[in-house]
């Protein structure tokens, strides 16, 4: 422990703090911008400059040790002028055109700079233009790019991909894909997360939004929306709502006031690929030898991509059941339609996703089975979906909470936990318990898959005849370890959950951004608050599922599912 | 009214001249991985600022050179501003009236040439190649020693620890605290500010300081077998990773001692047996096996070896001394550097007592048979050098060493031949003076000058103009080789051999321990590797936090030598060590590359290999 003095406060701490952490556990809010925890500590911008007594130059706080008897000054007439000067310098590089900005007014560069009061600078703006590609999912401006390397660091940290990479030296030193290669050949597994982890707005998915009102507006049209399970976690945070107000009927009540004709939830389909995925787990369990192990869940398209792209010899063993957007596509373009007797063709599906990857997954070619153009037709994420609102003046807290649309908008509580890591693992097995013994585990009997980790999960549970062995991991730096275990020998296991983005979809890259925090885990335990409070907690319970086995597929891995329900990933594009 | 005048300094003239002197140091300790093509353009701008104005080419030329380097930097390039920029640089090149603008015209010609791939990048992608390397002193260490984390851990007093850390990527540091050649020191970031850091010394306090430390703990055993042949540097480094790694590891060394050029190379004075004994017992005490007095090739086929073992590494060095040429040259009296060393090495010194010296060559191994001879009882020591003293390959400070040791420096003096008595002993050397002539190759070629030759008498001659190395045996067995040299890949394997590596002099030709060092590092893993392993070298404590450090000018304590008196008597250890507070105050100036400027986001620290 080292006792040091900032701005006249004395405080004792461990040696290993940093002045930033050692002003912040005071309560002194040193301003930052590149800085991000345990991530990204590299002190490039030069905005947390503090004036330490005794040298003869400033200290960057993020990366400056405490040191007994330090003296800090945090708020020097040199400090002060420090920052300011640097922000300026930033915005020199920055374009600045705030109001059409997707992250106005949730930036930490325009936030910095309010702060510090610039309200005119003496720099010449050297916002260097780059082309991209502006129909990919993921989209990057460098004329605002500030070059803080967060996505760099998150992309080779977390993520472990390293797509991003410095660009150049000098002046025009900014970030680039690697090796100068095009996004597109940069084997991206387009998790988001380089986007949630940028303070500013030079990543960003791409806007789907003119295409969804423009369906909204036409009257031929027939607009069917889904709803991703951590999306509800999600969606009133930049909205301005409290947890309370943000509840799922107020969110079903938000979304039908865009305009949409049924609001639907994708719970209903992550109950029916339990159905499918449960069944093809026990199929391939009752003939091991006939089968590579494990198997791999297959809801996350950023965790396929990245199957395809680094160990394309496990592809094979994928769950061959589509994701729940892709279910819930194939079935509202089939047996939906045929329910209000409409063209499928004249159906748009329309998702609400915390997810990048699924704007690349909805157009997959291989995906579409029921005949009427894509299955899903267009993806938002949850920031887009929000945009929505705002630009529709939909105000939610003034709304009254309203009931999904039927038959396609209920959810057990098996299904919400799908947004959270070791969710699709504890949903699976709730009913496969169910399926191998005909009654119903305890419901917290699985809880052991629960939780974020570093490296992954592993659990073995005893099944009639013998156990099974699981693992989850989230974060695809997480996935790349738990699968070079898997081929090299190292470890064995029945059935695993990966999910690319850490915490699982709770903590998806089209998620509302919070600046400098992971909110994975405070979202994921709402997802399990909302499993707590669903009356059906098990998959194979939900009626409405069983309704559409009895009217429509029949059963689990029949004719009909295998057409609709299942695909091959190997065929997919990438 | 006066008709001339002193003038006073002026300051700013007297500013600028320290400017001069500061960019110099900037410029000479110049970060790798910057642009070429931005570093061009840079230095363009600077000859422009030095142009009178007068002539139209270095006025006019250099400043549209240097638009077309800016558009071509900022990724707006012209299609035909790489023939514009060529054919324009020409011409000042050709028509300028001085050299401030041919030769600012020839800086743009050489990196068209050289960095063309950079300029490619820029034009066609927007953006150049270039890789910054975050700390300059690892990144120019062919071993890559975490000389920051070493540096921190001596300032806090852990020498053990500092040892265990440069052991991760050399385990000779020992050795290397008394004769590296301490490349790491050239491009010392400290050098911005005032001089590098004394990297060397704090190297050698750190070995000195440490006490006795153990070899790290092997992995378990993988029951794959390689065979080392030659016991030096590479060979004992690539033995000591792949026993630390688990493999069951085999020296084949020709002598009866270990050590290679490090014994039979190096004079003890600069290199004393203890030290490098303290090293190789390090290695071996790993459970490297060694066999002695076996000669691959004579002793055992090379074949053999390679049917016994699953991976054979090739490091015997470069010990055949190369030849004058000259007439006498086989005369009773006349040795080569490298069998005079070896003879040092094997303890059989030769009786120079009342002899005159005649040394041939201008190298560090020139400076060592010099400085060997002093102390051998020679009544005179010459050493004769074609070139000038700048143009000498060995250290300066070698060069200053030998005079003050009273040998005379013979510079710009061709050796002709040596005069022999009756019974074919030594009686002279005769030299042709030489006249310093055009470059080539970056050095002044001499020629004869038109001067008479020149007699000088004595009784030994010693020619060190460089090392050959056996490279026959294997050569029969398919190596492939070029002018001796066997060729290896950049990874240390021969092409078509995937069984053999081979690294250190026996590839490189004669070189420095630390090149050495690297390739037996290169060989360990990459032989690992070739097993479908991934043993990791580590250490299993944290390098300290950067701290205060002092950034003003600070200047930098070199090591002292014994009076050249005194030194000159005896073979004992001629350096002294920095002291306690000199190291104190070296530990303190380093400026922790690993944690400030690039190095706190990448490149900083490589834990494992």
């Amino acid at each position: 422990m080292v006792t040091l003095t900032i701005d006249k406060k004395k405080v004792t701490i461990p040696k290993e703090w940093t002045i930033l952490e050692a002003a912040r556990s005071l309560g002194i809010n040193i301003p930052t911008l590149c800085y991000f925890k345990d991530l990204n500590e590299i002190g490039g911008c030069r905005v947390c400059m503090v004036e330490v007594e005794g040298r003869d130059r400033l200290c960057a706080a993020c990366n400056t040790y405490v040191e007994e008897g330090m003296v800090v000054h945090t708020n020097s007439e040199r400090a002060r002028k420090a920052r300011k000067i640097n922000v300026e310098l930033i915005l020199a590089q920055h374009d600045c055109h705030c109001p059409s900005c997707v992250r106005s007014g949730n930036c930490a560069l325009q936030r910095l700079a309010n702060d510090m009061n610039i309200f005119s600078f003496p720099y010449e703006k050297k916002a260097r233009y780059i082309q991209w590609d502006k129909s990919y999912p993921l989209i990057r401006e460098n004329t605002k790019c500030i070059k803080c390397m967060r996505c760099v660091s998150t992309c080779e940290k977390i993520q472990n991909m390293g797509v991003w990479d410095v660009e150049g030296v000098g002046a025009r030193t900014t970030v680039g894909v690697r090796d100068g290669l095009s996004i597109q050949d940069a084997r991206c597994a387009l998790c988001g997360q380089c986007i949630t982890h940028c303070p500013v707005g030079a990543l960003r998915e791409r806007d789907d939004t003119e295409e969804v009102f423009r369906y909204i507006s036409d009257p031929d049209i027939i607009t069917v929306m889904q709803i991703a399970p951590a999306v509800r976690a999600a969606w009133g945070e930049s909205l301005g709502l409290s947890k309370e107000q943000a509840t799922e009927k107020r969110m079903a009540a938000a979304f039908r006031a865009l305009g949409v004709d049924y609001v639907f939830d994708t719970n209903f389909a992550a109950d029916l690929t339990i159905m499918e995925e449960g069944s093809e787990l026990l199929e391939r369990l009752k003939d091991p030898n006939a089968y590579q192990w494990p198997m791999f869940t297959s809801c996350c398209p950023g965790w396929v991509r990245f199957l395809k792209l680094e160990f394309p010899q496990l592809v094979p063993q994928l769950s061959t059941a589509k994701s729940p957007q892709q279910m819930f596509g194939a079935v509202a373009k089939t047996y939906f339609a045929q329910k209000i007797g409409a063209d499928p063709a004249k159906l748009r599906v329309i998702s609400v996703m915390p997810c990048t990857a699924k704007k690349y997954e909805c157009a997959v070619e291989a995906v579409n089975d029921a005949g009427a153009g894509r299955d899903v037709d267009v993806v938002l994420t949850t920031r887009e979906v929000d945009r929505m609102i705002r630009a529709a003046h939909i105000n939610p807290s003034a709304l009254p909470e309203e009931d999904f649309d039927s038959p396609l908008g209920s959810g057990t509580g098996a299904a919400v936990i799908f947004g959270a890591t070791g969710g699709v693992m504890e949903a699976a097995l709730r009913s496969a318990y169910f399926l191998l013994t005909g009654g119903n585990p305890p419901v917290n009997h699985f809880q052991q898959v629960r939780g974020i980790h570093d490296g992954w999960n592993e659990a073995v549970f005893p099944i009639p005849g013998g156990q099974i062995s699981v693992a989850v991991a989230s974060g695809l730096g997480n996935a790349r370890k738990l699968c070079q275990a898997i081929v090299s020998g190292r470890v064995h296991y029945d059935f695993v959950e990966v999910m690319a983005c850490p915490g699982g979809c709770a903590g998806g890259g089209g998620q509302p951004i919070h600046e400098g925090q992971e909110l994975a885990e405070p979202r994921g335990r709402l997802l399990y608050q909302l499993d707590v409070n669903n009356p059906i907690r098990f998959s194979h319970e939900n009626p409405d599922v069983q309704t559409l086995y009895a009217e429509f597929l029949e059963k689990p891995l029949g004719e009909r599912s295998h057409k609709l329900l299942h695909t091959h990933q190997q065929d997919w594009n990438l | 009214m006066s008709r001339l005048r002193i003038p006073k300094p002026d300051v700013a003239q007297a500013t600028m001249n320290n400017l001069y002197a500061d960019l110099d140091r900037r410029v000479a300790a110049g970060p790798q991985g910057n642009c070429p093509v931005d570093l061009t353009s840079a230095f363009l701008k600077l000859c422009l600022a030095q142009s009178c104005g007068k002539c139209t080419p270095c006025r006019v030329g250099l400043d549209q050179l240097s638009v077309i380097l800016d558009r071509i930097l900022e990724g707006n390039a012209e299609p035909d501003d790489l023939f514009v920029l060529r054919e324009t640089a020409q011409v000042i090149a050709d028509s300028a009236d001085c050299a401030i603008g041919f030769e600012a015209a020839n800086l743009v010609l050489h990196g068209l040439n050289a960095f063309q791939d950079d300029y490619l990048a820029h034009i066609r992608q927007g953006h150049c190649t270039a890789d910054f390397q975050a700390v300059p002193c690892m990144e120019r260490c062919p071993a890559h020693v975490d000389i920051p984390g070493y540096i921190a851990l001596v300032g806090e007093g852990r020498c053990a620890d500092a040892v265990r850390l440069i052991r991760k990527d050399n385990p000779f540091p020992s050795v290397c605290g008394l004769i590296c050649e301490h490349p790491c020191e050239a491009h010392c970031r400290r050098n911005i500010i005032d001089d590098a850091i004394n990297i060397r010394g704090v190297k050698r306090y750190a070995v000195e300081h440490a006490g006795t430390v153990p070899a790290p703990q092997c992995a378990p055993d993988t029951g794959k077998t390689v065979a080392v042949i030659g016991g030096g540097p590479a060979g004992l480094t690539a033995a000591y990773f792949l026993r630390l790694m688990g493999h069951d590891v085999t020296v084949f060394e020709a002598r009866d001692q270990l050590g290679g050029m490090l014994r039979f190379g190096i004079p003890l004075y600069r290199l004393p047996d203890e030290q490098l004994d303290a090293d190789i017992n390090c290695i071996l005490s790993t459970g490297v096996k060694v066999k002695m007095n076996v000669n691959i090739g004579k002793d055992i086929p090379f074949a053999q070896l390679r049917r016994e073992f699953d991976r054979v590494y090739i490091s015997n060095g470069a010990h055949s001394g190369k030849k004058l040429g000259i007439p006498g040259e086989d005369a009773n009296g006349v040795y080569s550097a490298v069998q005079l060393l070896r003879d040092m090495g094997d303890g059989k010194a030769p009786d120079f007592t009342g002899k005159r010296v005649l040394v041939v060559g201008g190298g560090n191994v020139a400076m060592d048979v010099v400085r060997t001879s002093v102390r051998l009882g020679a009544s005179a020591v010459y050493c004769f050098y074609r070139r000038r003293r700048q143009d000498m390959t060995a250290q300066p400070e070698e060069i200053e060493g030998a005079i003050a040791e009273g040998c005379e420096v013979e510079t710009l003096r061709a050796p002709v031949r040596i005069e022999t008595d009756e019974n074919n002993n030594v009686t002279a050397l005769i030299v042709q003076p030489q006249i310093v002539g055009d470059y080539s190759n970056g050095r002044p070629l001499p020629r004869n000058a038109d001067e008479p030759e020149q007699r000088y008498e004595g009784d030994v001659v010693i020619v060190a103009i460089g090392q050959a190395i056996e490279s026959a045996p294997f050569e029969e067995d398919g190596v492939p080789t070029k002018r001796g040299v066997l060729l290896a890949e950049e990874t240390g394997v021969i092409p078509g051999m995937p069984d053999v590596y081979a690294g250190g002099d026996c590839v490189s030709g004669p070189a420095t321990v630390i090149r050495a060092i690297q390739a037996g590092k290169v060989a360990a893993g990459n032989i690992d590797e070739s097993f479908g392993m991934h043993h990791e070298i580590t250490v299993d404590f944290e390098v300290p936090h950067a701290t205060h450090h002092f950034r003003t000018a600070c200047g930098r304590s070199n090591m002292r030598e014994r009076d050249a008196g005194d030194r000159k008597q005896d073979f004992t250890l001629m350096e002294e060590g920095l002291s306690d507070n000199e190291v104190a105050q070296e530990c303190s100036k380093c400026l922790r590359c690993d944690h400030y400027g690039f190095g706190a986001f990448k490149g900083g620290r490589t834990k494992k290999w």
